[in-house]
């Protein structure tokens, strides 16, 4: 029990249980892990509460319709994972402005927010654009050997790597 | 009848949903536990200082590949690679990767960055991955029309592309896989 309530695992260990739990769920659920759907689906819900039955005719919300789904509550589980986990290991801490996001840009708490705007922003598009996030083609994808997986993977970090770099400086 | 019916569809959703939730806590506490629910730890891998990110993906795709491919030669599951172009994943790859980078989360940790308490993520990065993903829905229909088409190659998977056995591919994957985090071991990174 003392493990639970350890603030950090290796990584292999991490790494090789969301290997196991990717076996259960190609398995019992027969899907992979993925989670960037939920938040095209989650948009297309405060839309349409906004302007209505309308917008479930998009033909993107008719390719992916909008309904609460296993990987919305995927996502939903998320949350209380992780919280669950923080609370074991008292690592859960309200915090507005990230340690190294402060060391390069400052504590202004409103900064930080327009920026995790933008970048979600940027995100959320590239997502759908590419069809999958870092779970969806990073891991469940290329586990599976799709080649649209690797190759958005690889564009991840090689887009991810130089936008970093460029904002911190080389 | 009908009402049996329906009454096991809603079952089988219902299950389908539950299911989703508790995959999602275990996925979300080994997130937590791993510490990519923090900008920090994202932000340090995207500046190639911290490596936790690149080893727990690769030891989870190491551990995925060898028994999902395993499962799918037993004929006990059916494998769903996704779709895909050149404009799709490079240029959809490309934009979410400096998003990856603004933002330091990504849809999956993002949600467990809100159950560790990062309001960043939540006050910012949720509501910002919905109005973009909302943008895309928009623009889908003229995108899907032209660049989401350029250097279309579909649900091709790395053992079609090399005309080479699954079982082949698996084995020189799992290698190339630990040699990197080996050297990654060796490196101190």
């Amino acid at each position: 029990m003392d493990y639970l309530k350890e603030i950090r695992w290796s990584p292999y260990v991490v790494g090789a249980a969301i290997g196991v739990l990717s076996w259960l769920s190609f398995l019992i659920s027969r899907k992979p892990l993925a989670c960037s759907t939920t938040f095209a689906k989650a948009s297309g819900m405060v839309e349409k509460m906004i302007r209505g039955e309308i917008v479930d005719s998009k033909p993107y919300y008719q390719k992916e319709k909008l309904v609460i789904d296993w990987q919305w509550m995927l996502v939903t589980g998320i949350v209380f994972g992780s919280l669950f986990s923080a609370l074991l290991s008292s690592d859960f801490h309200f915090q507005l402005v990230p340690a190294l996001w402060a060391s390069r840009f400052g504590t202004g708490a409103v900064k930080r927010i327009l920026a995790s705007l933008l970048g979600g922003v940027f995100l959320g598009f590239g997502a759908r654009w590419a069809d999958g996030c870092t779970s969806g083609h990073g891991i469940s994808g290329t586990m599976q050997l799709a080649l649209s997986s690797w190759i958005s993977a690889a564009c991840f970090f090689i887009g991810g790597i130089v936008t970093a770099k460029i904002l911190f400086g080389f | 009848m009908s009402a049996q019916i329906m009454s096991r569809a809603w079952s089988s959703r219902t299950s389908q949903l539950i299911q989703g939730f508790l995959f999602g806590l275990v996925f979300g506490f080994l997130l937590q536990k791993g510490g990519v629910t923090k900008y920090d730890v994202i932000a340090g891998q995207l500046l190639l200082r911290d490596f936790t990110v690149v080893k727990i993906m690769l030891t989870a795709v190491l551990v995925g590949m060898t028994g999902v491919y395993t499962m799918k030669w037993l004929g006990w599951v059916e494998l769903y690679p996704k779709s895909g172009s050149l404009g799709m994943n490079v240029i959809g790859g490309l934009i979410f990767g400096a998003g990856f980078a603004i933002l330091g989360y990504c849809p999956g940790t993002i949600a467990g960055a809100v159950g560790n308490g990062y309001m960043d993520a939540l006050l910012g990065g949720v509501a910002g991955i919905m109005l973009g993903a909302g943008i895309f829905a928009a623009l889908y229909p003229w995108l899907n029309e032209g660049v989401l088409k350029w250097g279309f190659y579909g649900k091709a998977t790395l053992p079609e592309i090399f005309k080479t056995g699954e079982r082949k591919v698996v084995l020189i994957v799992a290698v190339v896989i630990i040699v990197i985090l080996a050297v990654l071991e060796v490196a101190r990174l």
